[in-house]
């Protein structure tokens, strides 16, 4: 059993105490972040990424992935207890689970989104590992074409899965593609848009754009609203453990949204959004039992299985970036980035060159899930204090921190001047409504897709037909139309996005 | 006249920036698909952006829902940027701890009621930890104290 052996090499390298206690670490600060109001996921780990830069690759990357997993957890807490999703991926969490601690059930609701996250995690992990030596087969299949057609699926799904319009989406890629494109063309060594800055000839840096974009233009625009809307949470949680009824009704939902959010995880670029969103239509339809409560009015199988799916599919969501290298989502997106920051080229080539790593990986996300409800249950006291800190201590903190991070990227006070530049940047498109996630997902595919584009077209000599001559790139391109098309008939985005 | 301003102005905004990086793009090399130039992508991508800022500028115009822009919050804007600044201006010569205080003072004048006592201890509590977390537990390469003490 190949599966079996992996898993153990992973499981050896992982449980090592220090790797353990990175994994520890990281789930804790990732959480620590995660909850603070405003602030998402892809904010909290470009925030931690610094305090990884010191460390050897394989501790590094099991401490991201900690922080991964710690900031959404941590985004999923808020969104229940203030009413203040962190993240596209848990808007439908704040229907039921602000519901359910409005009326004292907090508890439950944290419990059911800790444990319904953990076994997606179990499940997602083990999907992970059968899936990952045959999609890597696959991978080395690949030729630019191939590669470049993936790509537009990538952006394709995230245009899709953004909420806004999809030309202003489809727009904002195209601004992150070409902002990528700024810094030296590794083809011909000429530096483009660089207007004789040296520090841009290396491209900007996606840390300073992601705090820019992401933390500041949402700080700005939090502090822009009245005292009175930011909420702060005031109640309290009473009983963790959920009640027996509990039990029986979310265990359904869990196995259902688990299932949903492994498979469309898998597709790059669709990710936890979809996988989240569908799992709550799917417990909508669910006929109610006597006595339960309707869905949107605090019921326990709405925050379980939107939880369940949307940990899944982060989890699967590993499949295409480990085994490709492409991103599917903007946290995923700054994975890559990180794994670049500690000189590992994503793609195929990981598992084989690097076996300890990959499995290691792997191990350290399942460590990670059981790490968030060992810490998350019982330190869920500490969280809630920190949420009933007021606003004006906590926002100078989060500049501190963004600041202080982006400073020691490069020990260089230009990329401070960065993160200035793209915090204005980022408060426009705030007001703009122009969804910053694909931005990202473009600003980092961007040198990629030219390579492959360029490579693609310099072995078909400039013959265009190539995407479609090659099957493999032309089924993945028709998986694209299919999605844009189902997208633009209405009647089935109405379905797939309850209101 | 009833305008989407909100999409009017991204339109506007994708116009400007890929009507930029297109003219931009031909001080370089442009070359033909089958060997492209570094000019080639840049190019294609500038025009597409201004294509798509060009439909979504004028379906801005002509659709009948309005969406305004809202008021801008230039307090925050200005005063966390200026943090930001500032903190950058300070940190080289008068280290991490002039930086923090720099940056919490402005940083605290984006929100509604500033109080000098309460922001001084949030600044030492900041710097204390700072001090802890990144320079002592994490080991970043920054000064925490002036250049003209360090020496």
């Amino acid at each position: 059993m190949d599966l079996f052996t992996n898993l153990a090499l992973g499981f050896g390298v992982a449980f090592t105490p220090i790797n353990l206690g990175y994994a520890f670490v990281g789930c804790f600060l990732g959480t620590l972040i995660g909850v603070l109001p405003g602030i998402g996921p892809t904010a909290a780990i470009a925030m931690l990424l610094p305090i990884t830069y010191s460390l050897l690759p394989i501790p590094a990357l099991i401490m991201l992935a900690g922080i991964y997993y710690g900031s959404q957890y941590g985004g999923s807490t808020t969104a229940i207890l203030v009413n203040l999703p962190g993240e596209a991926s848990s808007v439908v969490t704040v229907l039921d689970g602000y519901q359910m601690a409005r009326i004292g059930r907090a508890g439950p609701a944290l419990a059911a989104a800790a444990i319904g996250s953990f076994f997606a995690g179990c499940v997602g992990t083990l999907v992970l590992a059968a899936l990952a030596l045959p999609l890597t087969k696959l991978a080395f299949e690949f030729g630019p074409a191939e590669y470049f057609s993936i790509m537009v699926l990538g952006l394709v799904s995230a245009v899709i899965l953004s909420s806004g319009s999809l030309l202003k989406s489809f727009g904002m890629i195209i601004v992150g593609l070409l902002l990528g494109l700024i810094g030296t063309d590794i083809n011909s060594g000429v530096v483009r848009f660089s207007f004789g800055v040296t520090e841009l000839t290396d491209g900007i840096g996606f840390v300073a754009l992601t705090m820019g974009i992401f933390g500041y233009g949402e700080i700005i625009s939090n502090l822009g609203k009245h005292e009175k809307e930011h909420e702060i949470f005031k109640g309290n949680v009473e009983g963790l453990l959920p009640t027996p009824q509990d039990i029986k009704s979310m265990t359904p939902a869990i196995l259902r949204g688990t299932t949903l959010g492994v498979i469309l995880g898998i597709l790059p670029g669709v990710g936890s959004v979809i996988a989240a969103f569908m799992a709550y239509s799917v417990e909508k339809k669910i006929k109610l039992q006597p006595g339960e409560v309707p869905l949107g009015k605090g019921n326990i199988r709405g925050v379980a299985g939107p939880e369940s799916a949307n940990n899944a599919a982060a989890q699967t969501a590993f499949i295409p970036t480990l085994a490709l290298g492409i991103p599917g989502s903007s946290s995923m997106a700054l994975m890559i980035g990180a794994m670049m920051i500690h000189n590992i080229q994503p793609g195929p080539q990981v598992m084989t060159s690097n076996p300890e790593l990959f499995w290691g990986l792997i191990a350290s996300m399942w460590i990670g899930n059981l790490m968030l409800v060992i810490l998350n249950l019982p330190m869920i006291g500490i969280w809630i204090k920190l949420l009933t800190v007021p606003y004006r201590y906590l926002f100078p903190a989060i500049v501190l921190f963004c600041a202080i991070g982006v400073y020691s990227v490069n020990n260089n006070v230009w990329d401070i001047w960065m993160v200035a530049l793209f915090g204005v940047i980022g408060y426009v498109f705030v007001k703009l409504q122009a969804e910053t996630a694909p931005l990202l997902l473009g600003f980092i595919l961007g040198p990629m897709m030219e390579e492959n584009l360029r490579r693609a077209l310099l072995i078909s000599r400039g013959d265009w037909s190539v995407f479609v001559t090659s099957e493999l790139s032309a089924g993945i391109l028709a998986v694209a139309v299919v999605l844009l098309i189902g997208v633009l008939l209405p009647s089935l985005k109405r379905k797939l996005i309850p209101k | 006249m009833k305008i989407n301003t909100q999409d009017f102005y991204a339109g506007v905004l994708f116009i400007v920036v890929g009507i930029a990086f297109a003219i931009g793009a031909t001080n370089y090399n442009i070359g033909v698909a089958a060997n492209m130039g570094p000019g080639y992508f840049p190019l294609v991508l500038g025009t597409i952006l201004a294509v798509i800022g060009t439909i979504i500028t004028f379906k801005s115009i002509i659709t009948k829902v309005k969406y305004p822009v809202g008021p801008i919050a230039w307090r925050p804007l200005i005063f966390i940027i200026t943090a930001n600044i500032a903190f950058g201006l300070s940190i080289t010569s008068g280290g991490l701890i002039s930086g923090i205080y720099a940056l919490t003072f402005i940083a605290a004048f984006a929100g509604d009621n500033f109080k000098f006592k309460e922001i001084f201890i949030l600044a030492t509590i900041l710097s204390v930890s700072s001090y802890f977390v990144f320079i002592k537990l994490i080991k970043l390469q920054l000064e925490m104290w002036p250049a003209f003490i360090v020496g």
